[in-house]
C-alpha cells in the first residue's frame, strides 16, 4: 500500500543524516505584555526522531510551536534551524524551508474540499507562474497534473479516498483531523509540527492516527515533534520527550526516564508551584 | 411582444454592468472576506484615472490602460501596505469600516488629480443600435452594451478558471477561509492581499470604462455600487457566477417590473425593486443562489 515512498526523491530536504540536530532551541524566553508564556527554554529535535512535548495545560506548548513555526517571535533566545540561526522569521518562510504543522483546533479551509484542501498543501511546490497558470494551459496545467498525482498518493495513504470531494467543513471530526495531516505531508516537510493529533478522538481513531504517525515518521523519513496529552500514546510514539511546566523545562529525556521524574509527576498531580 | 423583448434584452444589458461591478465585491470578499464598500469608488477612480491620462497626455488608450492597470496594482499595494496588514485578524465589520474610510479617500484623491467635471471616454468602443435588431424586429439594442455584455463574459470565464483551477485562486480561497492556516501551509496574505486588490482593480477598471463610456465618468457612478449589493445577495457573496446570474435578473427585472407594474403604482419602481427582491432572497435563501452554504459541525 504504501510503496511510494521515496524520500531521496522529496524536495526541498537538508542533507542532514538521521540522528544530527534539525533543529535546535536555545534560552528562548517569549511573553505577552506581562504574560511570561515561556521562561529560558533550551531543546533540540533531532533528525528523523519523534520529538514529544508534553505538559499541564497552560504549560507553554502550544506557544513553544508557535515559536518555531514563526507564528510568534521570542524576545530572547535563538532558533537554529539545519545549522543557521534564525531571527525573525515568518510563517510562510517556515513554510518554505520544510516546516508544516497541524493546529490544536483544527484549522482547515472549511468552504473547500478535502482534495482542495491538500492541495494547497503543494502551494509552494508550484513554479509555474502567475501567467501560465491564469491561462491554465500547457506547462502550468501539466505540473498541475503532477502534483494532483502525488495528493492523490497522500489520500491513498491516509485512506481517505472516500471523502475527496467532500466539504470539509461537514466531516467528523476525527476525519477533519486526518485531512489537516494530508494537507502537513502535501508540503513534504523535514520538520513536521502536530499540535494535540488526538485530542477529541476515540479509542479506534487514535490508534489509526498513532499507525499513520508512525508510519509518517518511518516511511518518509519526517521528524515529528508532537504535542499530546494522552501519556499511553507518548510512550509509544516518541523517541524523547520534554515536558514543560508553568512555561518552564522540568524535563528531557526518553519516556520511561521522563516518566518516573519526581518534578514531572508533582506537575501532573498538581503539587502546588514553587515547592 | 417587440417591447416585452426590448424591454428584457435591455435588462439583461444592465444587468451585465450590474454584474461587473458586483464582480469585484465577489472577488475582494472571496479572498479576504473583507465587503470592500470602496468598490464602487474603484470603478470611479479607475474610470477617471483612464480618462484623466488620455485627456492630459493624450496618449493613445492602450497606453493609457496600461497606465491605469498599474495604477491600480499601486492602490492595491498601498491598500495592503497601509491598511490591511494592520487590521489582520480583525473583526469583519472593522475591515468594512476601514473600506468606507477608503472609499472616502480614494474620491478625494480623484477629485484633487483629475477634477471634477464629467469626463468622456471615447475610445472607439461601438456605439449606436445594432442596425439588424432595429431593422428587422424593431428592437433598439445598444452595441455598447452588447460589447460590454461580451467583455464581461470573457472576464467570468477566466476568473472561474483562475478561482477553482489554479494554484494563486486556491490560495486565494484559502486566505479568505482561515489566516492561520494559510500561513502555515505557506501562503503569504500580503502577497495574496495584493494580487486580489489588483485583479478587483482591473475589473473595476474594466467596468468603468463601460460605464463611463455609457454615461460620462462622473461621480454619481460610485452610486452604481449600492446596485451591487442586491445583485450579491441574489446570487451569493462567494460565487462569480452568480454575480453574473444575479446581475441579470436584477436588471431584467427590474425593468419589466417598471414597464408591466409600474403604472399600477405610479412608476418609479425601478429604483427600490432590486432591493425588495434582495429582501425576499434573504428571507428564504440567505446565502444566495450560488453562494457556498457552510455547513459546519458544532
Amino acid at each position: 500500500m504504501n510503496a511510494f515512498v521515496d524520500p531521496a526523491g522529496m524536495s526541498g530536504h537538508s542533507g542532514l543524516a538521521r540522528g544530527e540536530v534539525l533543529l535546535r532551541v536555545d534560552n528562548v524566553s517569549l511573553s505577552f505584555g506581562g504574560v511570561k508564556a515561556i521562561t529560558n527554554i533550551s531543546f533540540d529535535i533531532l533528525k528523523g526522531e519523534v520529538r514529544a512535548i508534553i505538559g499541564p495545560n497552560g504549560a507553554g506548548k502550544t506557544s513553544m510551536l508557535n515559536v518555531i513555526n514563526g507564528f510568534y517571535h521570542p524576545q530572547e533566545g535563538t532558533i537554529t534551524w539545519r545549522g543557521q540561526v534564525r531571527r525573525k522569521m515568518r510563517p510562510y518562510e517556515a513554510a518554505s524551508h520544510g516546516i508544516a504543522r497541524t493546529f490544536q483546533n483544527v484549522a482547515l479551509f472549511k468552504g473547500m474540499t478535502t482534495l482542495d484542501n491538500i492541495m494547497t498543501g503543494r502551494g509552494l511546490k508550484m513554479r509555474k507562474n502567475f501567467f501560465w497558470q491564469c491561462l491554465h494551459w500547457g506547462p502550468a496545467l501539466k505540473e498541475e497534473n503532477e502534483h494532483r498525482r502525488k495528493v492523490e498518493e497522500i489520500i491513498d495513504f491516509l485512506e481517505i479516498q472516500a471523502i475527496r470531494k467532500t466539504p470539509v467543513g461537514r466531516l467528523p471530526y476525527g476525519l477533519q483531523k486526518r485531512v489537516e495531516l494530508a494537507r502537513a505531508l502535501a508540503m513534504e516537510p523535514e520538520l513536521l509540527l502536530l499540535d494535540e493529533p488526538m485530542a477529541g478522538m476515540n479509542l479506534e481513531e487514535k490508534e489509526d492516527m498513532s499507525r499513520f504517525i508512525l508510519d509518517v515518521n518511518q516511511q518518509f523519513g519526517t521528524t515529528i515533534a508532537l504535542i499530546e496529552h494522552d501519556m499511553g500514546v507518548v510512550m509509544d510514539l516518541s523517541d524523547r520527550v520534554v515536558v514543560l511546566d508553568y512555561g518552564r523545562k522540568i524535563a528531557d529525556g526518553p519516556p520511561e526516564e521522563v516518566q518516573s521524574n519526581q518534578n514531572v509527576i508533582d506537575a501532573y498531580l498538581g503539587v502546588p508551584h514553587g515547592n | 411582444m417587440a417591447i416585452f423583448i426590448e424591454t428584457v434584452l435591455s435588462g439583461l444589458m444592465a444587468g451585465v454592468m450590474y454584474a461587473l461591478v458586483a464582480l469585484g465585491f465577489v472577488l475582494i470578499f472571496k479572498a479576504s472576506g473583507i465587503f470592500n464598500f470602496a468598490q464602487g469608488v474603484m470603478c470611479l477612480f479607475a474610470a477617471l484615472t483612464f480618462a484623466g491620462i488620455m485627456e492630459k497626455t493624450s496618449v493613445p488608450w492602450p497606453i493609457a490602460f496600461v497606465l491605469t492597470v498599474a495604477v491600480m496594482v499601486g492602490v492595491a499595494w498601498a491598500v495592503e501596505r497601509f491598511v490591511l496588514r494592520h487590521l489582520v485578524n480583525q473583526e469583519p465589520i472593522i475591515l468594512f469600516m476601514a473600506t468606507i474610510g477608503l472609499a472616502y479617500v480614494l474620491e478625494g484623491v480623484g477629485d484633487i488629480i483629475w477634477g471634477s467635471d464629467v469626463k468622456v471616454i471615447n475610445i472607439g468602443l461601438p456605439s449606436g443600435a445594432v442596425d439588424v435588431l432595429l431593422d428587422n424586429f424593431d428592437i433598439y439594442l445598444d452595441k455598447l452594451e452588447v460589447f460590454a455584455a461580451l467583455i464581461a463574459a470573457v472576464l467570468v470565464g477566466f476568473l472561474a478558471v483562475f478561482f477553482q483551477k489554479t494554484r494563486i485562486g486556491r490560495a486565494l480561497r484559502a486566505v479568505a477561509d482561515d489566516h492561520q492556516a494559510a500561513l502555515s501551509v505557506g501562503i503569504s496574505l500580503q502577497t495574496i492581499w495584493v494580487i486580489v486588490w489588483s485583479v478587483a482593480g482591473f475589473v473595476a477598471l474594466v467596468a468603468g470604462i463601460m460605464w463611463g463610456a455609457k454615461s460620462g465618468v462622473q461621480f454619481s457612478l460610485s452610486l452604481i455600487a449600492l446596485k451591487a449589493l442586491p445583485v450579491l445577495i441574489l446570487g451569493g457573496f462567494t460565487s462569480i457566477p452568480g454575480a453574473i446570474v444575479g446581475g441579470l435578473i436584477i436588471g431584467v427585472g427590474e425593468k419589466l417590473a417598471e414597464i408591466y407594474v409600474g403604472p399600477m403604482v405610479g412608476g418609479a419602481i425601478e429604483n427600490w425593486f432590486a432591493y425588495m427582491l434582495a429582501l425576499a432572497f434573504l428571507l428564504f435563501r440567505p446565502q444566495g443562489l450560488f453562494g457556498e452554504k457552510i455547513i459546519e459541525r458544532v
